[in-house]
């Protein structure tokens, strides 16, 4: 098997947790969606560490589990503080910034 | 003896300054002040003359430079008087006249409340006058040229409270607006072309200066234009007849004797640049052959004593141009007419104003007749005056016009016929319509209407202060020209300022002065024919075409109308558009196009972070393109 | 491992394609489930498989990481937010922007497609393999910690301020900061009685002392009406006893309002009540205070040397 073919695995759930951005309402469905394409970022690095033989994209892909890891933190406390003012965790609901 | 010029102008502008600014406590004694300190004047030009005439020829011309006004690199201003044979005839006949007129005034306006205001604005009005022909370079003069202007502004108008005395002072200031800036125009040009604007440098070298024909024929024009507008010439001239709602002195010092020559004296002055521009020499001598003609007409259709005098005004002045026009065969009788024609119209306006103080200020001829019984010194004065103007032999106007016609003559060629045959034609009328006027007020029966408040007129002599100053004026109006003409004094004098060529007429001198003599009969019988014989209906007559029109001062103010306010009007109106439509809609148009473009995008930005991020997605997505697009290309 | 081969194991070919797809099922199911729980659910299988993928890629370290991590901390923490915000509602899946779906698929299938096209299109180079990396400081996770800590320590240590600011953000953003004193009961007595908002005098009656079901109501002439209770309780024998004390406090009510109003004393009472009339009186002026000053106060001006002796008695019972 080609090592390649992670890649386009990685491509695919990339693609499909943006879409899921695109088109879930539930803010922390979307949030799971990004989890979602983060992973397929960190699964090219991990791939591409592996067909280079060279660690770095393993610790590139180690950085970006801590950075998500904070991420995640931050914003699941936004999404708290928004279901408590607003009693909703629609993204559509928070649409206030417009003309 | 220079630093007496400069007291030539000081002490009216010291009387206009004393008589406007000190208030009502010079109510009683401020006439006394004008006039003396035109009188002052006055004396101190005499004094001046008999300096000049004691010195050589050569060296006659005086000049004072007082102080530089607007130092500037190569624009030098200067406040500086010339005081040459030129200037010191109309400052002679400025002065002479201007206090003569003064000297009436106190009689003519003894009951006018705001006399002391009068004889400022009259003070004001001489030391302008005075300061425009004494002026070493254009700038100045220009100075004095708006003082004038604005001082007959003030005394047209100074019966104010007369809606037609206000109107016609405005108007006198929007049409001399116009020639004022032709002569604003001129200066600008001077400047251009020889760097400087004194008299000297300008005229001294107009042909060394290298300007082309073309700019010195525009300044010619300009300089034509500036005189028509003060002067009351075609196709400036309609504002003199309105003039006359001004007071009669005013009529007879500013609208008859000095201010309305000064674009006479402009163009004599400005000899050297016209000299040397033909084209513009010959559109001088077309516009005063008009004028002489236009304003010969006009005059003989009014029943207003004053207007009729205007309309002679205007034709005489038109005489004066016409010989400027000639160049130097021209000159010196432009201004020799200039001066007899100040004694003799002076002295008929203040023989009209007097009449009119005699008669409840009537104007209308009609309402005269058999005056001569009444106002004995009036009619005497009123009638050398006449006598003047129509060259009757021997009197001032038959010397200073038979040189006018002779020199017309003498242009030569077709032109010359042409302008001889129109002074002459010019002559004839001009002795139609004074003897018109002296029947209806002196001859003839008496039609005395009463006036608005039921009063019949009571004819009486005026008083001294009045009768003095025509009597003199007579004595002008007689003597003068046969003084100038005596070996060619005049022309003697004036000739190392405007130089002087003898004129060949192709006609002898003696068949043209016969032939002046001739048409005068000719215009003065057919005014006995027409007004002498028959009783003169007190409503005048609706008369021919050309009467009707000469009426309406030719339709001098309708063409105007037609043609310049309405013109005006839609030339706005059609800007208005423009600006509306074409400027204001593509103003707008970019506006209404941006503002319905950022509407149209504004829905973009619906607040949805959903929509937001497909954006970003999209743009991510096309990033990625463009790097693999770069990669295979 | 050859060096310039491009394959691997046929063992590692079936695991990729068998859990690959499971993956794939997984990222649709995220995607596309209308209840968050299953969405997660879905979500930490995709994740569990790619902590597989990582570990056949020889990133023994990250496989680890990434089920501690994520599977057991993140994914734990989204579980616990969708408890906190109400794990019943599923989403609607209907779309409400207009266009936007079909925007979003555009977007996605123009993307993927590049990307796939992109990864063709890419000169990937030789395939080395990850195990002599592994094994230059004998084995991934000493080879990783040696980078790690060597060459990437100043990034480390970033990323750990970066976590604690996430943490102190984090605590900040949903802190909820209390602006004033919590009110104890009697202050808050106070203001309702201070309120204009009086309770109006109980009526002649019936006296429900206490709010619960199995305490029984009184009848006018203060004893206990079993009927009162719930049948229920009636038939288990559950009915609380109202105790005298509470009854004299009854009485000691009713008798300040009939003084207050200048009536007789009510006559007949029941012996219960009868006999502790005086004793309940002084434990009721004890134990209501405040009732007691304000149902007298209306008879005197306000500024009276009446009030003061009102507040002083407040005073004495607190």
């Amino acid at each position: 098997m080609d090592p390649v073919n992670y890649l386009y695995l990685a491509a695919l759930l990339f693609t499909i947790g943006a879409f899921g951005v695109l088109i879930r309402r539930n803010a922390i469905v979307v949030f799971m969606c990004i989890e979602l394409m983060l992973n397929a970022a960190n699964l090219t690095l991990v791939a591409f560490s592996r067909m280079h033989g060279n660690l770095d994209g393993q610790i590139m892909a180690f950085f970006v589990m801590v950075v998500a890891a904070a991420e995640v933190v931050v914003g699941l406390a936004i999404i708290v503080m928004l279901y408590r003012s607003r009693h909703s965790a629609s993204v559509d609901d928070a649409s206030l910034m417009k003309l | 003896m220079e630093s007496l010029i400069g007291l030539l102008v000081a002490a009216p502008l010291l009387g206009a300054a004393v008589l406007l600014c000190g208030g009502q406590r010079l109510n009683r004694t401020g006439h006394l002040l004008g006039t003396a300190l035109a009188a002052v004047s006055f004396v101190v030009a005499a004094v001046l003359f008999f300096d000049m005439v004691g010195r050589d020829t050569d060296d006659r011309a005086l000049h004072q430079h007082l102080w530089s006004w607007v130092p500037v690199n190569e624009f030098q201003a200067d406040i500086a008087f010339q005081l040459d044979q030129l200037s010191m005839t109309f400052v002679l006949l400025i002065t002479g006249v201007g206090t003569l007129i003064h000297l009436y005034s106190i009689g003519y306006m003894e009951h006018d409340e705001r006399r002391r205001r009068f004889f400022g604005y009259l003070n004001l009005f001489l030391a302008s006058m005075l300061v425009l022909v004494l002026a070493d370079n254009f700038l100045l003069l220009y100075v004095g040229w708006e003082g004038v202007g604005l001082a007959s502004y003030l005394l047209i108008g100074f019966w104010q409270h007369k809606k037609s005395a206000a109107t016609a002072a405005k108007k006198a200031f929007v049409v001399n607006r116009v020639g004022d800036a032709g002569l604003a125009i001129a200066i600008f040009l001077m400047f251009t072309t020889f760097g400087t604007f004194a008299f000297g440098p300008v005229l001294d070298d107009v042909e060394a200066s290298g300007a082309s024909q073309a700019t010195l024929t525009g300044i010619g024009l300009m300089l034509l234009l500036a005189a028509c507008g003060k002067s009351a010439q075609v196709p400036l001239q309609s504002w003199l007849g309105d003039a006359m709602e001004g007071p009669t002195p005013v009529s007879a010092l500013i609208h008859a004797a000095t201010m309305v020559t000064a674009g006479v004296y402009l163009i004599t002055r400005s000899g050297a640049i016209f000299n040397a521009a033909p084209d513009a020499q010959t559109v001088v001598v077309v516009v005063g052959a008009v004028t002489l003609l236009f304003g010969a007409i006009v005059g003989c259709a009014k029943d207003d004593i004053k207007k009729a005098l205007a309309g002679s005004t205007m034709s005489q002045i038109g005489y004066m141009i016409l010989a400027a026009g000639l160049g130097p065969i021209g000159y010196a009788f432009a201004i020799m007419h200039l001066v007899t024609h100040g004694f003799f119209k002076a002295g008929l306006f203040l023989g009209a104003g007097s009449v009119m103080h005699g008669m409840n200020e009537e104007v209308d001829m009609r309402k005269y007749g058999g005056l001569r019984k009444y106002m004995p010194v009036t009619f005497i004065t009123f009638g050398l005056g006449y006598l003047a103007i129509i060259g009757f032999p021997g009197l001032s106007g038959f010397f200073s016009k038979d040189a006018i016609i002779e020199a017309a003559f003498a242009k030569g060629g077709t032109q010359g016929w042409i302008l001889g045959v129109v002074t002459l034609l010019g002559a004839a009328i001009t002795a139609y319509y004074m003897t018109r006027v002296m029947l209806l007020t002196f001859f003839g029966e008496k039609r005395w209407q009463p006036d608005a408040e039921g009063n019949m007129p009571h004819p009486h002599e005026s008083p001294k202060t009045m009768v003095i100053p025509m009597v003199v004026l007579a004595f002008g109006s007689v003597f003068a020209g046969g003084l100038f003409k005596w070996g060619d004094a005049f022309v003697n004098w004036l000739e190392p300022v405007t130089q002087f060529e003898h004129g060949h007429p192709p006609l002898s001198v003696p068949v043209i002065t016969g032939l002046t003599v001739v048409v005068l009969l000719i215009g003065v019988g057919a005014a006995w024919f027409q007004y002498g014989r028959a009783a003169i209906p007190v409503v005048a007559p609706r008369g021919s075409l050309l009467t009707r029109a000469a009426r309406r001062d030719l339709l001098q103010d309708d063409f105007n109308h037609v043609v310049l306010v309405r013109g005006g009007e839609h030339l706005t109106r059609s800007l208005v558009y423009v600006d509306n439509k074409i400027v204001d809609g593509a103003v707008n148009g970019t506006a209404a196009f941006y503002g319905g473009l950022s509407g149209r995008l504004r829905r973009a930005q619906n607040g949805f972070a959903r929509s937001y991020a497909v954006s970003m997605f999209g743009g991510a997505a096309l990033l990625v393109a463009a790097t693999l697009l770069m990669r295979a290309v | 491992m050859s060096t310039l081969a491009s394959t691997t194991s046929s063992a590692e070919a079936v695991q990729f394609w068998l859990l690959g797809g499971i993956a794939v099922a997984g990222a649709l199911g995220t995607v596309l489930l209308r209840r968050a729980v299953h969405a997660a659910l879905c979500l930490a299988g995709t994740m569990i498989i790619l902590a597989i993928f990582y570990l056949a890629n020889g990133a023994y370290f990250l496989g680890v990481v990434q089920i501690v991590v994520y599977t057991g901390a993140v994914m734990m923490l989204f579980l616990f937010v969708l408890m906190l915000v109400g794990v019943s509602a599923a989403d609607s899946l209907k779309e409400t922007l207009k266009g936007q779906r079909l925007m979003a698929a555009i977007c996605a299938l123009g993307l993927g497609i590049l990307l796939v096209a992109g990864i063709g299109q890419a000169a990937l180079g030789t395939f080395t393999g990850i195990e002599r990396a592994n094994e230059a400081q004998g084995g991934n996770v000493p080879s990783i910690a040696e980078r790690l800590f060597t060459e990437y320590v100043v990034a480390f240590e970033v990323t750990g301020v970066l976590l604690t600011i996430a943490a102190v953000g984090a605590t900040m953003l949903t802190h909820r900061e209390r602006t004033e004193m919590a009110k104890s009961q009697r202050q808050q007595a106070e203001e309702r009685t201070r309120s204009d908002h009086l309770p109006p005098l109980p009526a002649p009656g019936v006296y429900a002392l206490h709010n619960a079901v199995d305490r029984p109501g009184l009848l006018p002439d203060g004893t206990p009406s079993e009927l009162t209770v719930s049948p229920t309780l009636r038939a288990r024998n559950q009915i609380r006893e109202v105790s005298p004390e509470k009854l004299n406090q009854v009485a000691a009510l009713e008798q300040r309002t009939a003084d207050y109003h200048g009536q007789p004393r009510y006559g007949q009472r029941s012996q219960g009540v009868a006999g502790g009339t005086d004793q309940g009186r002084a434990g009721a002026e004890q134990d209501s205070p405040t009732e007691d000053q304000v149902r007298v106060e209306p008879g005197h001006k306000p500024g009276d040397g009446e009030s003061d002796h009102g507040q002083s008695s407040g005073e004495e019972a607190r």
